[in-house]
């Protein structure tokens, strides 16, 4: 009896002791989290950069319910429990209009506070929303395939697999579909993601700030070799981009039918792989070949 | 495959898909544990069957149980579906969380298919064959009793439903030993999923198993709600119901129309993978995108049945503990209702991210978070239920409790979700993942767990050890913040779901704290299991005959403990709210009835039984595409269907004498137990009659 008596008082205590550490762990988690990582909630670009600001505002507003919950919760526990019969015994009180309206109210505020904000950042962040700059966006056709990335440069006509060359501060436009399963297209650092389909066509519009090295990933599961997807963005100036782009032409082999058949093959690679020139619409022809519109070049590379 | 192997008698089955003979052939780590799992089951079905030839409870497996269409024991047997599926998904859990936590640059000990397998089978299995059964368990158990009701409305179509849910639930067992299962995941996407990406056996599998056990979800939720309608006491109206009543109202309501699409879309990548047919192919007109539509249109109500039930289960529980009133019950009702409504509209924001433009997102994020509102109402009504109350802090009430801090957590992060420019940051990530734990582990799990401390004594009429209930509920709690915090923070660092093999040594430590979180979480479990065991040694210390031991509100803890067959002597008659409780308050418990009548039960049947072994018998046919025995299980289901309409012998009347010598006999045993007060609820001398709290 007594034991059980003590151990009534431990748990009493308990909850809210739970509730602070909680708190605290949380915000020093999520302050270790922002400082050293590869995700969106470190930023490299306007875009991670919102996103990241976003996520806080919503937490703070959220508070304003969640809050009063964490304080209100440990208090009544405190007060009505049984051993001390110290707060007053109402059996049966059910209902309060004030407090009725309280608890509507207040969550209808946020969510018309939250939904407000939610619609006019859909519509800013919408991911085919071109970035205003004073540049022209930089475009680049991805392929998703099993297991890899491969980006093709229209304007420059090379090719890279499992690496995205990028100009810091100038747009760029990705147009992506999948040459194989659903996948999802993803650089952390710089915004969110967009799914690639076969026979679809998505698109991402993305910007890097500062020259730098951003990882880049398909995060939909597709398979063996999931987990090895990934590849590296290369942000760096527009003279360097210009002279890649030189060297590329100059020295790589094409991607042409053939390379396009053993690329096509699941198969993880062991390092990224560069072409000089890109067989002609190889983009359009692999959207193409899974919807019989114009029969150009199937993703397994038959079928001309 | 050829067409000669596709009509020899074993089908497409090879030794080589035993997995013995595989962790033989290929004595690898990954191996060796699938072996071992698999060696786990045959080995524990030896000892089942031996102990029960050694105790020769055979006979009462059959006769009592197997064969039985009493709701009560529907129920018991669902939630032993649930808790033996549980123990496997939480190993699995665990052994994932293990791999992840050493496979920093490092392949680790389990190969990217067996990781496959396992997300794929934890996650159907945690939600299909171990939420769903629990849910339905406790329906089946609890609702009649609580509308002052006999049985079900049709008491053999729900043993149908339980042993088409046990049959999907054999069938995923029957993978760990034949053959493999899919690697899709819970979801199951196409295109992944067709024939062309995915051969084999694996997704036939998970086909097979969702299908019957969706249509058994479907036959329960016409069940339920038709019981709710029909099956009433009289005064039983509508809003007098408890609020578990209304919530498993709610919930098959969303069984009845959410299950469908469902069973539609695994039916049609059935068609594309036998029959060549394209509806999700990449090619011939094949479009992924229904399958996501449909799928989620299941998707999303799904959740929602699996939370309203353990909604209702907090809402007894917290008043119950408090002893008080519900607060704001018209509210509740109102706020579950909408949440079982909006839960229809909101199916997309499970793939914000496949391009459909600004507005269709603006438009799902904004319903998302409207399901907000309710949702919100819901737990400060729980929190005012307790406000003004007298508080025991049993351990269906921590569980209770802890659910109320840590589901807002959980809600929290679900609005960020629902935001979709912030969605196309961290969907697929561990972010995700983390969230919808936060939701079901709390919301459902600790839902069933509170419910299943709750009515344990009334179900086999003795108390749970609270010590040990007590022990269990901090590890779950522990465990479930060091688990799935780290997890959260390993989303927004960039680390997505499904990763078998990691390359940033910057996640290491938080994958590490998250496994150490894993093995509490299994020790949660462990808990459980020596609570039920030391319970039961200590059985005759701990019984509750008089059948009220907690001063419960509800009509169910009106009768004995445990209840019999036709639950009451004599239909009750409801004047109000908390009807037990007001019984109670005026002295007219334990009252002997006027008069007694003849009553009539339904007989048992071996129609359920013989359909739940024609349906594994052609689920696995299909798997292995073994033609005779496909046809050989449709004949034996719909035969049993068929038979049965020629019975005509379906009741036995259990005379009015025999039910007033036994209400009689116990009702002279409560009045000469003592009353308890809540005090001692935790004590011998609490043997089910309550001292009513003032
Ligand atoms: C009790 C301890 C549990 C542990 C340790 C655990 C662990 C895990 C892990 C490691 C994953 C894979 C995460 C990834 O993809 O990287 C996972 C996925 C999942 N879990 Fe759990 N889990 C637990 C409980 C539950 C419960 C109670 C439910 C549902 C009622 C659940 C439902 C799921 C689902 C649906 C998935 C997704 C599977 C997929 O990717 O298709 N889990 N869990
Ligand atoms: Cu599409
Ligand atoms: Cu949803």
């Amino acid at each position: 009896m007594i034991e059980n008596m003590v151990s009534m008082r431990r748990h009493q205590e308990l909850p809210k002791i739970l509730v602070q550490s909680t708190g605290g762990l949380l915000l020093l988690m999520f302050s270790v989290a922002t400082t050293a990582s590869n995700g969106f909630i470190n930023p490299a670009g306007p875009i991670a950069e919102e996103l990241r600001d976003h996520l806080i505002f919503i937490v703070m507003v959220m508070a304003v319910v969640i809050v009063p919950l964490f304080i209100a919760l440990p208090w009544t526990l405190w007060r009505y429990r049984l051993r001390t019969k110290s707060g007053s015994y109402q059996p049966n009180w059910e209902f309060s209009w004030p407090l009725e309206i309280l608890i509507w109210g207040l969550p209808a505020v946020i969510v018309v506070v939250l939904g407000w904000n939610l619609w006019h950042q859909s519509y800013e962040l919408d991911p085919y929303k071109p970035l205003a700059a004073a540049e022209a966006p930089l475009e680049i056709q991805a392929i998703a395939l099993d297991w890899k990335w491969v980006f093709i440069y229209p304007d420059q006509n090379v090719a890279s697999v499992n690496e995205v060359m990028i100009v810091a501060g100038r747009p760029v436009r990705f147009r992506l579909t999948s040459g194989t399963v659903m996948q999802s297209f993803m650089i952390p650092r710089l915004g969110g993601q967009i799914y690639t389909m076969a026979g679809m066509e998505t698109q991402m519009n993305l910007l890097a700030s500062e020259p730098g090295q951003f990882r880049g990933l398909n995060t939909q599961y597709n398979g063996m070799g999931f987990a090895n997807q990934k590849f590296i963005t290369h942000a760096v100036s527009q003279a360097d981009f210009d002279a890649w782009a030189t060297k590329m032409s100059d020295s790589k082999p094409p991607l042409n039918q053939a390379a396009w058949a053993l690329l096509a093959k699941p198969s993880v690679l062991a390092a990224p792989q560069s072409f000089g020139s890109v067989a002609e619409g190889l983009f359009t022809g692999v959207i193409a070949g899974f919807t019989g519109g114009h029969p150009h070049m199937k993703a397994d590379g038959t079928d001309l | 495959m050829t067409v000669e192997s596709s009509f020899s008698l074993l089908g497409t089955l090879t030794p080589q898909d035993i997995s013995f003979v595989q962790t033989f052939e290929n004595p690898v780590m990954s191996e060796f544990i699938d072996g071992a799992a698999g060696s786990v089951l045959v080995i524990g079905m030896i000892i089942v069957a031996a102990l029960l030839t050694y105790y020769r409870g055979w006979k009462t497996l059959w006769f009592d149980w197997l064969t039985s269409v009493d709701h009560k024991k529907v129920g018991i047997m669902y939630i032993v579906v649930a808790f033996v599926m549980l123990a496997r998904a939480i190993i699995e859990g665990v052994l994932m969380r293990y791999q992840q936590s050493i496979a920093v640059n490092d392949p680790g000990v389990l190969t990217p298919d067996h990781f496959g397998q396992l997300f794929s089978t934890h996650g159907s299995i945690m939600i299909f064959f171990m939420a769903m059964p629990f849910i339905t368990g406790m329906i089946n158990y609890i609702m009649p009793q609580q509308i002052g009701a006999r049985d079900v409305s049709f008491p053999l179509l729900n043993a149908i439903s339980l042993w088409l849910t046990a049959a999907g639930a054999a069938l995923v067992m029957i993978s760990l030993v034949v053959g493999k299962f899919s690697t899709g995941g819970w979801t199951a996407y196409p295109p992944y999923t067709g024939i062309e990406f995915s051969p084999g056996e694996g997704v036939d599998y998970w086909i097979w198993s969702i299908s019957l056990t969706s249509i058994g979800s479907t036959l329960t939720g016409v069940n339920f709600a038709t019981t709710i309608y029909k099956n009433r006491a009289p005064g039983m109206t509508l809003f007098r119901m408890p609020l578990f009543c209304w919530t498993s109202l709610c919930t098959s309501v969303l069984m009845i129309f959410a299950m469908a699409p469902l069973t539609i879309a695994t039916l049609m990548l059935a068609l594309d993978r036998y029959a060549g047919f394209h509806f999700f192919t990449n090619d011939l007109g094949g479009n992924m995108m229904n399958y996501a539509n449909l799928f989620w249109l299941f998707g999303h109500p799904e959740v929602y049945i699996l939370i309203l039930p353990a909604f209702g289960v907090f809402s007894e529980v917290i008043s119950t503990f408090s002893g008080k009133t519900i607060y704001g019950y018209k509210s509740l009702v109102v706020a579950t209702m909408s949440i079982a409504v909006l839960s229809f509209t909101v199916w997309l924001h499970h793939f914000f991210t496949m391009g459909q433009g600004a507005n269709v997102n603006a438009i799902f994020g904004i319903a998302t978070m409207l399901i907000g509102v309710p949702t919100g109402v819901k737990v400060y009504d729980w929190l005012l239920t307790m406000v003004r109350g007298r508080i025991r802090l049993t351990t269906a009430m921590l569980f209770s409790i802890m659910f109320l801090v840590t589901f807002v957590i959980g809600g929290l992060t679900g609005v960020i979700l629902a935001n979709p420019p912030v969605d196309f940051a961290v969907h697929n990530s561990l972010f995700l993942v983390a969230h919808f734990h936060n939701m079901v582990i709390p919301g459902v799990l600790f839902g069933m767990i509170a419910g299943y401390q709750f009515w344990f004594p009334k179900a086999f009429g003795f108390r749970l050890a609270e010590r040990w209930g007590k022990a269990s509920f901090w590890c779950w709690s522990f465990g479930f913040y060091l688990t799935f915090m780290p997890l959260y923070v390993l989303g927004l660092m960039g680390a997505m779901r499904r990763t078998v093999e990691w390359f940033r040594p910057e996640y290491l430590g938080w994958l590490q704290a998250s496994f150490v979180g894993a093995l509490l979480l299994f020790s949660g479990f462990i808990l459980l299991i020596v609570q039920l065991i030391v319970s039961v040694r200590q059985r005759d210390q701990r019984r509750v005959p008089a059948g009220d031991p907690w001063d419960g509100r509800s009509l169910e803890w009106s009768n004995s403990a445990p209840p019999p067959e036709y639950n009451f002597a004599v239909i009750p008659e409801v004047s109000g709210q908390d009807a037990f409780t007001r019984l109670k308050e005026q002295g007219k418990a334990y009252a002997s009835p006027a008069a007694y009548d003849d009553i009539i039960v339904p007989k048992n049947s071996i129609v359920a039984p013989v359909i739940g072994v024609g349906a594994i018998a052609l689920g696995f046919a299909l798997v292995w595409h073994i033609w005779w025995l496909v046809a050989l299980g449709f004949v034996t289901i719909w035969g049993a269907v068929i038979a049965r309409s020629f019975v005509t012998e379906t009741e036995r009347v259990i005379p009015a004498s025999e039910v007033r010598a036994d209400h009689e006999a116990w009702l002279q045993q409560v009045r000469e137990c003592a009353t308890t007060p809540r005090e001692q609820e935790d004590t011998s001398a609490n043997v089910g009659r309550a001292e009513v709290l003032a």
